[in-house]
């Protein structure tokens, strides 16, 4: 079996625990994190919107914004590694999130991903990567409360019932 | 035909502002076009000598501005920023968020906007993420600050500079009235941004990282913080701010031991000669014709209707060739009638470029021509948060210029 595991910073702790308690011993994991690469390019293209501006470039001894976000995503994917305990392949991807995923998961068994919304039954518990990555990813989901699963009351009421 | 190549050469010098050619810098399209119109008499010596005049000192205000602000970065001031902002969030995402929107207000108010976007907005990414934090929000929350806390003082935007120079206000009574606006735009921004990134901003602290208490630069705070209170004093001591920046900048490059090289450089001298000639290139085309036809559009008066037509005129032309020409354009008819128009000009000059992602729509269809490829930048994203913010943002502060109006 192969199987993906989504690592977000939110809800990794969940990810790799759900993982090692459901995925059998061999099972071929892959950790997944994915950064978004638009909001380091927003960050550092700002000056250029700037009409006119042509302020000196930053010092060369600063780390350029890429390279902290890419050595960020490594320390994650390496506290996720030693969380799961087991052999397990880290891959960190760049682009845009959903399809980045979407992507990662071809040719695996099974997915493990967490819920990202509201911690209460119904749709808004999945924010929209999460939800986007859940209804494309082309193999079986696991999908994981990030805290003990909300009770049965938090179900939002039928339609028309207030 | 003097008003057509006016025009022209505007046009000229703002399509080389954006589209930065790198045969033709902006600068020098600038600087050309007002050799042109020289040369060709639509401008006479004496005009030019006037503009320059009138600029001269808001362009040296500039400078020290920005020598004032690289002195700051180089004392460190940005990098205990972000680790104060790391420390006071606790590593929680919403409380990041709001630990950003007070530092990034106060930075766009006390050292301009140019200072946010430049030096602070990099910070604040490498903060979120050594924080485990999604710095969207962060990033976003200062681009858009950049622009819409840059309503307080005459030196947290240039547009506030050219206009403080032209109507002459006193530094206090200019913040005094845009208090209330600015904090008005804050709070709009805060509830959007807040509502819309929710998702995001959920959730505990995700770093075990245990955060660093910051070393604070109390030399260069304390040189921003007595600068500021000559600003205030300016009017009474009868000392212009732009020589209480100049005195902050020496300061700091001589504390931070500065190569004259590094300080010209700071100063960005292609700015401002682009600065400068630009003023001059509109003083002409404002001289033929241009003027006439913005007074044609713009009302008289400063009830609150006029006052949110002339805010949303300014945001519209902002939007449409960016707020430093927009100023520049529209500055002349709003001085003539009076103080509160001006100040609604600046309201709509200084939130409207929220409305894009990259300030103005010409730059946008610009980005979009030159980087068709660039899937990357998620322009709708953006934009749907400008429409969440502008609108709402530019009433409700108007609004508010004209209830400060009233009482003070």
């Amino acid at each position: 079996m192969r199987a993906v595991v989504w690592i977000t910073e939110g809800t990794w702790e969940a990810c790799v625990d759900q993982a090692a308690a459901f995925l059998p011993p061999d099972a071929e994991v892959t950790l997944l994190h994915v950064a978004p690469s638009d909001v380091e390019e927003f960050a550092a293209r700002g000056p250029a919107r700037l009409l006119g501006r042509h302020p000196p470039p930053p010092p060369p001894g600063e780390p350029p914004l890429r390279a902290i976000a890419d050595e960020e995503a490594e320390a994650l994917l390496a506290d996720a590694l030693a969380r799961f305990g087991r052999p397990a392949q880290t891959v960190p991807r760049r682009g845009r999130i959903e399809r980045e995923v979407v992507a990662a998961c071809a040719g695996a068994d099974l997915v493990v991903l967490a819920r990202d919304g509201e911690p209460r039954l119904g749709p808004k518990s999945l924010g929209k990567h999460t939800r986007f990555a859940l209804d494309h990813v082309p193999c079986q989901v696991l999908l994981v409360w990030p805290e003990p699963p909300p009770g049965i009351e938090t179900i939002p009421p039928p339609p028309g019932h207030h | 035909m003097s008003e057509a190549v006016a025009l022209i050469v505007l046009a000229a010098s703002l399509v080389a502002a954006i589209a930065r050619p790198r045969w033709a810098p902006d600068w020098a399209v600038a600087a050309a076009g007002v050799a042109l119109l020289l040369a060709t008499g639509i401008l006479s010596l004496h005009g030019a000598r006037s503009a320059v005049n009138e600029l001269g000192p808001t362009v040296g205000f500039l400078a020290a501005l920005l020598v004032l602000a690289d002195g700051c970065r180089r004392a460190g001031m940005f990098d205990a920023l972000g680790a104060a902002m790391a420390l006071g969030s606790r590593g929680r995402p919403a409380r990041l968020l709001a630990m950003v929107f007070l530092v990034a207000a106060v930075t766009t108010a006390v050292l301009s906007l140019d200072a946010t976007v430049v030096l602070l907005t990099p910070i604040v990414f490498a903060t979120a993420a050594r924080l485990r934090v999604n710095p969207r929000p962060d990033v976003y929350a200062c681009s858009h600050l950049a622009n819409s806390a840059s309503l307080l003082l005459p030196v947290s935007n240039l547009t506030n500079l050219l206009a403080f120079q032209a109507t002459g206000l006193s530094f206090t009574r200019f913040g005094g009235l845009m208090l209330l606006p600015w904090l008005v735009a804050l709070l709009v921004e805060w509830l959007v941004l807040r509502r819309s990134f929710a998702d995001d901003l959920r959730g505990p602290a995700r770093s075990t990282r245990v955060a660093e208490r910051p070393e604070l630069p109390w030399f260069a705070l304390a040189v921003v913080a007595l600068a500021l209170v000559g600003f205030g004093l300016s009017a009474l001591i009868g000392i212009a701010p732009a020589w209480i920046a100049a005195g902050g900048a020496l300061v700091l490059v001589l504390r931070e031991r500065v190569p004259p090289a590094e300080i010209a450089r700071a100063a960005q001298p292609t700015f401002l000669v682009f600065v400068l000639a630009l003023g001059i290139v509109v003083h002409a085309a404002s001289q033929h014709g241009l003027s006439s036809a913005v007074a044609d559009v713009i009302p008289h008066g400063t009830t609150l209707p006029v006052l949110l037509a002339v805010a949303g005129i300014s945001a519209v032309l902002a939007n449409l060739v960016n707020n430093l020409p927009a100023t520049l354009i529209i500055l002349p008819v709003a001085v003539s009638s009076g103080t509160g128009q001006v100040l609604a000009m600046l309201v709509g000059v200084n939130i409207g470029p929220n409305l894009t992602y990259v300030g103005s729509l010409a730059t946008l269809l610009w980005r979009r021509i030159a980087h068709a490829h660039d899937q990357e930048t998620d322009v709708g994203e953006f934009t749907r948060l400008g429409l969440r913010t502008v609108p709402l943002a530019l009433a409700s502060s108007t609004l508010a210029l004209w209830l400060a109006l009233q009482v003070l």
